[in-house]
């Protein structure tokens, strides 16, 4: 299902010179550094087009190639995205074994377009419960495109915000060892500001490669945030759309971008006071 | 209604005649309205959190929006702004408002005859668990466990939870070891944006987060209809 052709048919073509000029109406006001999304509703979409559930993550999948495409035009320099949470193994196995062949195909994709336009690509999450294969396809990937900083794409893989918190505090305590604070001593009192500080634990998030995001999407008509980036997400326009995630297009982007701009003062005075 | 008299149309009877319709329909509408958040399932909703931007924090809008859930029979409520001006001003919220007590630490989530309220400010967020990963630090430095792992993993959620204990934020223990804590099921939003502001993130994971305008310009019918669309909310929890 996903295929080069295809990619270069998004990059070429009438479309693209009309997407261009959508674009280029929305830059004359704020757009936003950094775009996560939820990519909620894939088999909902499979159900009510009549297809299996694999052909609607494959839809889902093509959607996200397309938003890439999207985000690169527009002049957004981060995209993260929600692809399989830690929760989501709870699924059937047959289900969650699709998925994981669908992220081996994704992998080959993003291999490809990272080339092709210098796209950075980082798998966020607890890389360590994906198959062998697929944890060295990525990280041959992250090896390759680590020169790259046009454009920043995170892929949240075997994520959860509440893992991602504990592995900070862990890698924090960690550095803290290692920098030889055991060695020196410690004071017996309670002090429970001393060593670790709020940076110290964000510098060890999963998805510190890039900044808090500006707007997260969700798609699917649902407004929670369901373990994705609830740390990262202080000052961030939250948008819900009604649209499930493989009927995601130019024009709902445009829409999202331009209810940020409506709120960019207000977010933007927010990220100062912290 | 007659609107054609003589064969002329009388001025005005068109327009009578394109709003009779819609108006007709309005008791049955109202109707429909009334019935469907007579219904309101409140018992689903165990703990309710209100955002609010702390430059729109008047509290009598929130003495009002707090009877208004009581009214509704809403139990536990948590109130947050991100610079604590609502908890400054917690004793003239709980002296003007009678039917509350603090929340304490230890409290489960039972029915009371008084509804719990919880204060919090951006200092109960990513600085508590600044000060947890400090407890948690200090504890494995004296025990010197640190050292012995590599590469694994070393705290728990529920050691994590424990430490956030001990800095006094005793309800995030329960919420990291199976959620049975008052992680708020609904997050409700008073401000220009739909943004939660820094609230605890620990506590939101799974949250619905509905944002509700202006405090300033708070209507009791949105509350109502914020509360029911959560009562209609099936979630799956990833599977």
């Amino acid at each position: 299902m996903l295929r080069e052709d295809i990619i270069i048919d998004i990059f070429s073509g009438w479309r693209s010179f009309l997407r261009k000029c959508l674009f280029r109406v929305l830059r004359v006001g704020p757009i936003p550094s950094h775009i996560a999304v939820i990519m909620d509703g894939n088999r909902r979409y499979a159900k009510k087009k009549k297809i299996d559930d694999m052909t609607g993550y494959d839809a889902g999948a093509l959607a996200l190639l397309h938003l890439i495409i999207y985000c690169m035009e527009l002049g957004v320099k981060y995209v993260t995205a929600y692809a399989f949470s830690i929760d989501n193994f709870r699924r059937q196995p047959e289900e969650v074994q699709k998925i994981m062949d669908l992220t081996m195909e994704s992998v080959m994709l993003l291999t490809w377009i990272s080339k092709l336009r210098s796209v950075r690509v980082h798998f966020a999450g607890k890389l360590q419960l994906l198959s062998a294969e697929i944890q060295d396809a990525a990280k041959r990937l992250m090896e390759s495109t680590e020169v790259y900083n046009n454009f920043v794409l995170t892929i949240c893989i075997c994520y959860t915000s509440s893992d991602e918190i504990l592995h900070a505090v862990e890698k924090s305590c960690k550095e803290k060892w290692d920098d030889g604070i055991g060695i020196m001593g410690y004071d017996k009192g309670n002090d429970y500001e001393r060593f670790i500080k709020v940076v110290d634990i964000e510098k060890h998030m999963y998805t510190a490669i890039a900044p808090d995001p500006d707007i997260l999407i969700r798609t699917g008509g649902e407004y929670r945030l369901s373990n994705f980036l609830v740390w990262q997400s202080s000052c961030c326009h939250l948008s819900s759309l009604g649209t499930v995630w493989p009927e995601f297009g130019v024009f709902h982007l445009a829409w999202v971008v331009l209810d940020f701009q409506k709120n960019y003062r207000y977010f933007a005075k927010k990220k100062l006071q912290l | 209604m007659e609107f054609f008299q003589d064969g002329k149309v009388r001025e005005g009877s068109s327009l009578s005649l394109s709003l009779s319709g819609p108006l007709a329909m309005m008791p049955y509408f109202l109707w429909v309205a009334i019935w469907r958040y007579k219904s309101l399932h409140i018992s689903k909703l165990q703990y309710l959190a209100i955002v609010i931007e702390s430059e729109d924090c008047r509290t009598s809008n929130v003495i009002e929006l707090l009877q208004w859930l009581a009214d509704l029979g809403v139990k536990h409520v948590c109130l947050y702004d991100k610079e604590g001006i609502l908890k400054k001003s917690k004793d003239f919220i709980l002296e003007k408002f009678d039917g509350a007590t603090l929340f304490q630490e230890n409290d489960v989530l039972l029915d009371q005859p008084l509804m719990t309220l919880e204060f919090a400010s951006f200092s109960d967020g990513k600085e508590a668990v600044a000060k947890a990963a400090n407890v948690l630090f200090m504890k494995y430095l004296k025990s010197g466990s640190i050292s012995s792992y590599q590469g694994e993993q070393i705290f728990t959620e529920s050691q994590m939870g424990e430490a956030l204990k001990t800095v006094g934020l005793c309800y995030l223990s329960d919420l990291l070891v199976g959620g049975n804590g008052p992680e708020p099921d609904l997050l409700l939003v008073y401000g220009p944006a739909r943004c939660h502001l820094g609230f605890p993130a620990w506590r939101i994971r799974y949250t619905e987060i509905q944002h509700m305008g202006p405090l300033k310009s708070m209507k009791y019918g949105s509350l109502i209809k914020a509360i029911y669309k959560f009562t209609m909310v099936q979630q799956n929890y990833g599977k």
